[in-house]
């Protein structure tokens, strides 16, 4: 699965879907792949506040737990409750049914950081 | 990292590898949860050469294995296999292992994690002419687990298997090599486990696939392996087991024969039987949304009462499942604890027995 060009991607393997200051958050193809079969998901609360860094949400496959920080600050204004029910929805559709969250953005300087999808295809080359 | 000689053949199927304890091992190889699903309805095959198996032979071996274990080896004929935890003088765990009697003398299957300590460990403990030998280095082993094994083994093998019953091995021949099967393993279904040399390993790996596809074989990784072998609430050594724990809290007293005259940690453990143990390895059920995880805090009434020490999303029964210390007065079945999953409390069941009821 190629990475979508549209996206912005980060070097934990998050990607965002950015539209003025909304943005929509996920694990990319990579990351689903290194966790293997997902099993639960953890989200935040509509209304949660985050800093850039923070543990938002976490992702269990059947070996283990990982934490998934925040890759720019923002205001949760939406959860994917499907994801809830169905965590291998990472898995199988990781950049669309997959997603994890949408939010403000809170600090537009933090989204320069991120990654284009040319850089991250650089990134995860070769694995 | 270590290799074994199926290693390559790991990777070019596409594994994913990790190391394990020093060996680059196969953790999965498309999917963790089909790989376990079809153990349990069909058969996989598992590269568990990382572990150790030593020769242990001489007149006076029978007196050391019997010293070293807590199980009795004394009435262990050529061909049987026995399991026992190896113990410390304080008669906590040093390592859980197989036992097989063999002609002049035993073999030891070890944990891999263990190996060079429980070399050291038997090696300090020999007697006489007991002669103590590490077979690791050219010992390739495969298990062969599920339903179907039995009628892929034996076309691998060309012979019936009907005989060789559950922990019976005997020795036989492939392609002209004398190889051991044994009728064990480590996933709470039918199975084997076949010992030979490192450089038949990938000729029978691809007879395996070769005679296999008609029982739906797959292979297996160590990912499987784990959550196989919790729903069969078998101990893992490092987590459900360790030199912190005793046989008896480990719900393993009957490999303990407290009526053999001597072994190392006996005084302690019937010390401890006397006088009852305070905490019991359980096993539960979550009730509530969450995955217990080793290290995670069991709590009833608000105050801490144990610790998680396996959990896993278990394949077969769609529910989170784990074992944990409890102080053994909260350890009755059915009683409902909560495991501390990152600080939010979730209700988990004890359960009596098995979490499957087919094995």
């Amino acid at each position: 699965m190629s990475n979508p060009k549209e996206l912005y991607y980060t070097k934990d393997h998050d990607w965002l879907k950015i539209e003025g200051n909304k943005a929509v958050m996920g694990i990319t193809d990579y990351a689903q792949n290194e966790l293997g079969d997902i099993v639960f998901v953890e989200l935040p609360a509509v209304g949660d506040e985050f800093a850039k860094g923070d543990s938002i949400a976490v992702v269990e496959s059947v070996k283990a737990a990982s934490d998934i920080y925040a890759p720019i600050s923002g205001v949760v204004t939406a959860i994917n409750e499907t994801l809830v029910d169905s965590p291998e929805l990472a898995n199988e559709s990781p950049f669309e049914e997959g997603w994890f969250i949408e939010f403000e953005i809170t600090n537009e300087d933090e989204v320069k950081e991120l990654l284009s999808a040319s850089e991250y295809d650089e990134l995860v080359k070769g694995d | 990292m270590k290799k074994t000689a199926l290693t390559e053949v790991h990777r070019e199927a596409g594994a994913k590898m990790i190391d394990f304890f020093g060996w680059e091992m196969p953790v999965y190889y498309t999917s963790l949860i089909e790989e376990h699903n079809c153990v349990r309805n069909a058969v996989g095959i598992f590269d568990i050469s990382h572990m150790g198996v030593f020769e242990l032979t001489g007149e006076q071996a029978l007196s050391v294995v019997s010293k070293v274990t807590t199980n009795d080896p004394s009435t262990m004929v050529p061909g049987d296999i026995q399991y026992s935890p190896l113990t410390t003088p304080e008669g906590t765990i040093i390592d859980d292992i197989l036992i097989y009697r063999i002609e002049n003398g035993f073999w030891l299957v070890v944990n891999c994690s263990n190996m060079e300590k429980d070399f050291k460990w038997i090696q300090s403990h020999l007697e006489g002419d007991a002669e103590l030998k590490d077979l690791s280095d050219n010992m390739s082993i495969l298990a062969i687990q599920g339903p179907k094994s039995q009628p892929l083994v034996e076309e691998v093998l060309g012979e019936s298997l009907d005989d060789l019953k559950f922990y019976k091995f005997r020795k036989t021949k492939y392609h002209g090599l004398e190889i051991i099967v044994s009728r064990t393993g480590y996933t709470g279904e039918d199975g084997f486990e076949i010992y030979l040399a490192n450089d038949k390993a990938v000729n029978i790996w691809h007879e395996f696939f070769e005679k296999g596809s008609k029982y739906g074989l797959q292979p297996a990784g160590l990912g499987a392996r784990d959550t196989l072998r919790l729903e069969a609430r078998l101990p893992l050594y490092g987590n459900d087991i360790d030199d912190t724990t005793t046989p008896l809290e480990a719900g393993l007293g009957r490999f303990v024969k407290l009526d053999k005259e001597y072994f190392i940690g006996k005084e302690v453990l019937q010390k401890q039987k006397e006088e009852g143990i305070k905490e019991k390895l359980v096993a539960f059920v979550m009730e509530e949304r969450g995955i217990p995880r080793q290290g995670y805090p069991i709590v009833l009434n608000g105050e801490e009462v144990g610790r998680v020490t396996s959990g896993s999303m278990s394949p077969t029964l769609g529910k989170a499942i784990g074992m944990g210390y409890i102080k053994v007065e909260h350890a009755q079945p059915d009683t409902i604890i909560s495991i501390s999953i990152r600080g939010k409390e979730s209700k988990a069941r004890i359960i009596q027995g098995r979490f499957l009821n087919k094995n």
